[in-house]
């Protein structure tokens, strides 16, 4: 019964090139223990993970080494063997569960599906097991909730119905492949404890693969952690995180860290000397520092049939009410849902608000995107959160700065050519790039372009949308390090929506925690994160994870005052 | 309950549409027929007519009204559930409609029951195994049959078998089918014929339909769960292919009803198609102008059922949310 899952010299390679993904990889997870795999994505840690279950990608191949559970050799099973392996043996929880669950089936039917297929008692016996797990997994209508779709249930729920897929056939490892990576924050702590106790509780063995270290910590006995396909350092946890031998672990547990992190930032927190010689346009329509450029009185959006008084019936933002100041960074923080994407849409014209006023510069702003004119528009620019889709992949990077140059300044010729120059040296990118196609660049690369796109509507204000939440540690640092230069030398004011703290905290002058569609508290940074007034800000900030074992138990036991204060507020 | 509103909206909206649409097709047709030289004295008396007796003919037939009073007058008549008589031979147009469309449907129907669930098989079969010898033998194949001109596919299909081989009849030309053997050496080139063209549509839908959704990270989910390949393709790929694939075959089954007057003329098959390039011919507009209109509810109709079909394979759209 008691079965080590053993990695031998694994190695796999691409089909194509032949170049290798994973080199030489070797760790032992013992019955009952987690281990998790850590590092950056591109480092090979779900290839790695994938083959517990003898599934390798299509477009690569193992070329070396051995995975075995017991006696069994893992990749050589094939057919019947394989399915049989598979979901019995060893079972798998993916990233995201809003896209591992077939959106056409009921949940029930799925979680149950696992331990049908695989022909383990009767219906009967395996209905009590699935309630048995979703009681254990906190979740609440055991009864009822297997015969929702997906998309209706919350995002939290669904990853814990994953898990319950996961154990519905009794398997006797699970692999969980960032299991908590798409949840916020503040779900993600209930969910890492309900999952901390499943392992616990069946006394399974688990692969636990993420890119969080304060995370890890909280669940995993050993780490095993990854750069460019290999292992640099493997140990206990209180030995990889209290004494690391590895300068990118050192890196690693530098990012992630709030406390650390933002007491070993580089930036200046005030602006140096400003560089008004440097541009004299942008000094000219430079308001003096600390005004407001951008005020939001009153703004209400939402969404569904409209009433008589013009109300529409779902309510997504109520009465916002913020000052940005020119030339600050001004953070917008909360959970998904809590309204922050919808607020960053109404201020540049996407999504329409029913009531209160948006004022750049005093000048009040339409809620209608179409009945802005061509200026208004520019002086106020959006950054997505997703580069990749938000660069026309048929486009040259020429061609995607190109047209909002000639559609917001009217200019035409060799002006816009030097125009395009210049945003790419803002960007700091060299000048070969606008020749490319957005795929033929790096992650990084891409959210550069997608900041030079938004700089070229010669903007006021810019939002930018979760703008490095898709970036692994080290690109997110390098796009931090632009977005305060950018500040710094073009006067810019930037509204930052996000839901990283570390990053607020490292970049950010002032911050506004939304909260069920309401600004709850704001004011500078510092002081905000550091003692927070309202009860979700504390919440908020005990839900990010601190580097260090056991700060999952501390952060439950707060949890209860904490909801009950929120309950309250 | 939301679902429920979902679909009495839906269905009143196309419902109006439709209306609107059937409307607007009856004037385009009207104005088309009124438009083209000569008219229905001059086809019916022929060669020998003299300038009299088209006039008094002319008369006779109410032509010399004014436009508007002549389609004021068949509007009048449809919607009150008159077809009229056919200006031509004087039958009345709903008992030569009915006669017509029973062969069409006959047709459409023999070729749809074949077609529609070889297609879906074939498709699915080539989806589950892409880059097989079988997959790219349905792929290549497929891709011929869709270049294939219908009238060339027939043509060829006349040569060697009704020719060459003598196995069936050139002509389905038939008022009454003795035997079932018989309906089958009638109906088996005609239906081969529009077969080919719509079985290799509606393949090659399902295939990429069906491929796209294999690519989802659902169904490396149910993989890594242990569900064997065919479980997978019906239980998890197949409910989420309804939608589009729904839509190809209705498109194909309008097609079946309105588009095979090639296929009818060749075999010289008595249906509505026929009907309609003979009615042209003879500038017979009563007939015309049903025909075309019977054409465009089956459209109407079929796109409903389509996306109908589509809301209730979708949980999402089935039971609200957004």
């Amino acid at each position: 019964m008691k079965n080590h899952l053993s990695f031998k010299n694994l190695t796999i390679c691409r089909d194509d090139t032949g170049a290798a993904i994973v080199k030489d990889i070797s760790f032992d997870v013992a019955p009952g223990k987690v281990v998790a795999l850590i590092g950056e994505s591109g480092s090979g840690k779900t290839t790695v993970s994938l083959t517990a279950l003898g599934y390798v990608r299509s477009g690569l191949r193992v070329t070396g080494g051995t995975v075995t559970f017991g006696d069994t050799d893992i990749l050589a099973l094939s057919g019947h063997a394989l399915r049989d392996f598979r979901g019995r043996r060893i079972a798998y929880v993916a990233q995201s569960a809003a896209a591992a669950f077939n959106p056409g089936l009921t949940i029930g039917f799925q979680v149950a599906e696992t331990a049908s297929i695989h022909a383990l008692g009767t219906a009967a016996e395996r209905q009590a097991h699935v309630f048995k797990l979703y009681e254990e997994l906190q979740l609440p209508a055991a009864a009822t909730i297997g015969d929702r779709y997906p998309h209706e249930v919350s995002g939290g729920q669904l990853q814990r119905l994953m898990a319950a897929m996961a154990m519905s056939a009794g398997p006797e490892c699970i692999v969980f492949d960032e299991p908590t990576t798409a949840l916020d924050v503040t779900t993600q702590v209930d969910v890492l404890k309900t999952f901390k106790d499943l392992i616990q509780g069946h006394g399974i063995g688990a692969v636990y693969v993420s890119h969080d270290l304060a995370v890890v910590a909280q669940i995993a006995d050993e780490i095993v952690v990854l750069q460019a396909g290999e292992i640099v350092e493997h140990g206990t946890v209180e030995q990889v995180i209290n004494k690391p031998q590895h300068h990118y672990t050192k890196l690693l547990i530098a990012a992630s860290d709030p406390e650390i992190a933002s007491k070993t930032a580089k930036l200046p927190k005030r602006p140096a000397t400003v560089l008004i010689s440097d541009s004299s346009k942008h000094a000219e329509m430079m308001p003096t520092e600390g005004d407001p450029v951008l005020r939001i009185r009153d703004l209400c959006v939402g969404y569904g049939a409209t009433n008589r008084q013009g109300e529409p019936s779902v309510k997504v933002l109520k009465d916002i009410n913020l000052d940005i100041k020119a030339r600050s960074i001004h953070a917008v923080i909360g959970e998904s849902g809590s309204g922050k994407s919808t607020l960053a849409r109404a201020i540049c014209g996407l999504t329409r608000f029913y009531q209160g006023q948006v004022l750049l510069d005093g000048a009040s702003l339409s809620p209608d995107l179409k009945s802005r004119t061509r200026a208004e528009l520019g002086r106020v620019q959006m950054v997505m959160q997703m580069a990749d889709v938000a660069l026309n992949p048929a486009h040259t990077i020429d061609k995607i700065l190109r047209r909002p140059i000639q559609y917001i300044t009217g200019e035409t010729g060799s002006a816009v050519d030097d125009r395009i120059a210049d945003l790419l040296h803002k960007v700091k990118l060299p000048a070969d790039v606008a020749r490319r196609l957005p795929r033929e660049l790096s992650g990084g690369q891409k959210q550069r372009i997608n900041l030079a796109r938004a700089l070229a509507g010669q903007p006021r204000v810019v939002l930018c949308d979760e703008v490095t939440s898709a970036l692994d540690t080290v690109v997110r640092n390098a796009i931090i390090d632009l977005i305060w230069s950018l500040r710094e030398d073009l006067g810019l004011t930037f509204v930052m929506i996000s839901h990283d703290i570390s990053t607020v905290a490292a970049l950010c002058d002032e911050v506004a925690v939304m909260h069920r569609g309401h600004v709850v508290e704001q004011g500078g940074t510092e002081s905000t994160l550091r003692a927070p007034r309202h009860a979700y800000t504390r919440k908020l900030m005990r839900s990010v994870p601190h580097l260090r074992v056991g700060w999952l138990e501390q952060a439950i036991d707060h949890r209860h005052t904490d909801t009950q204060l929120v309950l309250e507020g | 309950m939301k679902g429920q509103a979902l679909f009495a909206t839906l269905i009143l909206k196309r419902a109006g549409a439709g209306i609107f649409t059937l409307w607007f097709v009856s004037i385009l047709v009207f104005a088309a027929s009124a438009i083209l030289p000569g008219d229905v004295a001059e086809a019916v008396l022929g060669q020998s007519a003299t300038p009299e007796t088209i006039a008094a003919l002319r008369e006779k037939l109410g032509l010399t009204r004014p436009l508007w009073e002549q389609y004021g007058d068949w509007l009048f008549g449809f919607v009150s559930g008159d077809l009229g008589q056919s200006l031509a031979s004087g039958a009345d147009v709903t008992q030569l409609i009915m006669d017509r469309l029973s062969n069409t449907l006959l047709l459409g129907g023999l070729t749809a029951a074949i077609a529609v669930p070889f297609a879906l098989l074939i498709g699915l079969v080539a989806a589950t195994f892409p880059g097989s010898a079988g997959d790219r033998a349905v792929t290549i194949g497929s891709l011929v049959l869709v270049s294939v001109p219908e009238y060339l596919m027939a043509t060829i299909l006349v040569m060697i078998f009704a020719i060459k081989l003598g196995w069936f009849p050139a002509v389905s030309y038939t008022t009454e089918f003795t035997s079932f053997g018989h309906l089958f050496s009638v109906m088996v080139l005609p239906i081969l014929a529009l077969s080919a063209s719509i079985t290799a549509q509606m393949a090659r839908m399902t295939r990429a339909t069906v491929l796209n959704i294999l690519g989802s990270t659902f169904i490396e989910m149910a993989l890594l769960k242990g569900v064997s390949r065919w479980r997978i393709i019906f239980t998890h790929a197949l409910p989420n292919a309804i939608g589009p694939i729904a839509n190809v075959v209705a498109l194909n089954l309008a097609y079946l009803l309105s588009g095979v007057v090639i296929v009818e003329t060749i075999f010289a098959y008595p249906g509505l198609a026929k009907l309609l390039v003979d009615a042209v011919a003879s500038r017979d507009f009563p007939v015309v102008q049903s025909c075309a209109l019977i054409f465009c509810a089956s459209y109407t109709v079929l796109m409903l059922v389509a996306d109908v079909l589509a809301i209730l394979a979708n949980p999402r759209l089935r039971r609200g949310g957004h």
